[in-house]
């Protein structure tokens, strides 16, 4: 099946010399809801920014549902809506009128239909003969989604849809992406909030520097580089590790009154049980455990480092 | 073709013009009528007809001509800087348009709106003086003319302007003193020689002295080619806006 969006040997470089991309490779599934992970100035924005027509790329091949955004730029750009990472709206029209504005210019007929039910899934409703300037940021971000789906389009591409907004309207957002998911559109979400790719994405990508260095199913991605901790509770307080636990990744905190030990859920065996009968051997009692696996967070930190 | 963009465009442009009628409409309408009062009673006074046609009379067309002109640049270089400047652009670069459909939808709407302007002029003069139109086609064809090639200027000038210093440079410094010397209070006849010629640099001159034929049958150059330099200014525009929209200059990075 043809990959909705496909980036091949993308490069962008900017008049003072600064290259934003570099041979960017990139498939997005059609219906999948793909979040591009990376630190400030990464070309997480550039390269929304290509796809959408904003920008030119300085060579490379960029295909929406098999279509060059050079060569079928009406047929790529109809599909595509965009909700910027600023809170560009025409301050001095209403919520109806700039969501029909944008309606009109992806070349679709009046739809009132259309914007009423996108104006109510965003609680924007009420708001709808309100000039956009009398908005809070919130709502004017919620006006831009609005402007963005009025179109109907069939990939949508969210760049930090969620910087500086309330929880209300990101739960709202979440709705409205999950419903998109289930209308069969693709969400191409670039975010810091990691939880927010946690939560939201079928498959992630980081891009550090200019380039994709990693593309991965989440969870596959959260088991593959995840690890997992088992901490003890010890009932005494320890000095040291006992020589007979040195074969075990474990280190000691809290004053001595904590033992954590590392594994990796991969490897056939992750040692909990040799590591129990050990510490009941040394004559180590514990009182409480508990486990925790590191988060998507852990591992974008660590993959953004490590590069 | 995107028709649905180019009316959405020009719509939301008119609506625009609607919502700032006092200063889209009723201002141009009013320093008309003072320019019309002081200079036509006061220089009036003094200088009864030009060419068989009294002062009053011969400088209408001069009037409408320095209305459609600044107001026509005024009006299609805001269009497209003030976008720019909020950032609201992107979704016009984002969209499904091509850079004819923006032209058509951006520059309809300022062209209409310099056209209404002139009527509104014309109609507000004929309540001072009496007015004859010889040619009327001919008149209108100026006009139209006129409108669409100054709001394609003024749409590069809004495109080039990187501030709203720059945007307003270009209208004051240039735009303003080629129209007060371009003959719209007085027929270039009336100078010397010397600066008969010089004026002859002027492509206002051109315009001016094309329009007012059409009214009173008068011009300061050959009608034809008034209207050879007004075509050739309108090309020379629509060169330019092709090319911005080729290379993406001050729109796409």
């Amino acid at each position: 099946m043809t990959a909705m969006i496909s980036i091949s040997g993308l490069n962008k470089h900017y008049a003072g010399g600064f290259q934003a991309l570099k041979d960017v490779d990139l498939e997005i599934q059609r219906g999948e809801i793909f979040a591009l992970l990376g630190p400030n100035g990464a070309g997480k924005t550039t390269l929304i920014n290509i796809v959408c027509g904003i920008v030119n790329g300085t060579s490379g091949e960029v295909l929406v549902d098999g279509h060059n955004i050079d060569g079928d730029y009406r047929v790529t750009r109809s599909r595509i809506g965009l909700v910027p990472q600023e809170l560009p709206t025409e301050s001095f029209e209403t919520v109806w009128n700039t969501c029909r504005f944008s309606r009109g210019l992806f070349g679709k007929p009046p739809g009132p239909q259309q914007i009423e039910k996108v104006l109510r899934s965003l609680s924007l409703w009420d708001k709808k003969d309100t000039p956009c300037m009398e908005l809070s940021g919130g709502m004017k971000r919620r006006v831009l989604i609005a402007k963005a789906l009025a179109h109907e389009p069939e990939v949508l591409f969210l760049d930090e849809p969620t910087a500086g907004v309330d929880v209300e309207l990101r739960q709202d957002m979440w709705n409205v992406v999950a419903a998109l998911r289930d209308e069969g559109a693709t969400v191409i979400l670039t975010t810091h909030y990691i939880e927010e790719a946690e939560q939201l994405a079928d498959r992630v990508g980081v891009i550090n520097n200019g380039e994709i260095i990693l593309t991965e199913d989440k969870t596959r991605l959260m088991h593959e580089l995840g690890k997992k901790e088992l901490v003890l509770h010890l009932s005494e307080t320890l000095a040291a590790i006992p020589a007979s636990l040195s074969d075990f990744s474990l280190e000691l905190g809290n004053s001595g009154r904590d033992l954590t030990y590392s594994y990796d859920t991969k490897q056939e065996s992750t040692g909990i049980t040799a590591l129990l009968k050990e510490l009941q051997a040394a004559g180590l009692h514990f009182n409480d455990l508990q486990t925790s696996q590191s988060s998507l967070e852990d591992i974008f930190v660590d993959l953004v480092n490590r590069d | 073709m995107n028709f649905h963009a180019i009316k959405a465009i020009y719509r939301y442009e008119m609506a625009r013009m609607f919502r700032t009628a006092v200063q889209s409409i009723v201002a141009p309408v009013l320093s008309t009528s003072l320019y019309f009062v002081i200079f036509g009673s006061a220089i009036g006074s003094r200088i009864t007809e030009i060419d068989g046609v009294s002062y009053g009379s011969f400088i209408v067309p001069g009037l409408i001509m320095l209305s459609i002109m600044t107001e026509s640049i005024s009006n299609s270089s805001f269009a497209i800087y003030f976008p720019k400047f909020t950032g609201t652009i992107f979704e016009v670069l984002s969209a499904p348009v091509s850079y004819g459909e923006v032209i058509l939808g951006y520059v309809g709407a300022a062209a209409t709106k310099s056209v209404i302007i002139g009527a509104i002029i014309l109609a507000t003069a004929s309540l001072f003086v009496d007015i004859q139109i010889a040619h009327p086609f001919v008149m209108i064809t100026f006009l139209l003319l006129t409108c669409i090639s100054f709001c394609l200027f003024g749409f590069i000038l809004g495109i080039w302007a990187t501030g709203w210093e720059k945007l307003t440079i270009v209208p004051i410094l240039i735009i303003m003193p080629l129209t007060f010397l371009g003959g719209t209070f007085y027929s270039i006849s009336m100078l010397p020689p010397a600066w008969q010629t010089i004026s002859l640099f002027n492509p206002v001159v051109y315009l001016i002295s094309g329009f007012r034929w059409s009214f009173y049958e008068n011009a300061d150059v050959a009608v034809g080619l008034s209207l050879g330099i007004t075509v050739g200014f309108l090309l020379a525009c629509l060169l330019v806006v092709r090319w911005i929209f080729k290379t993406g200059y001050r729109l796409r990075s």
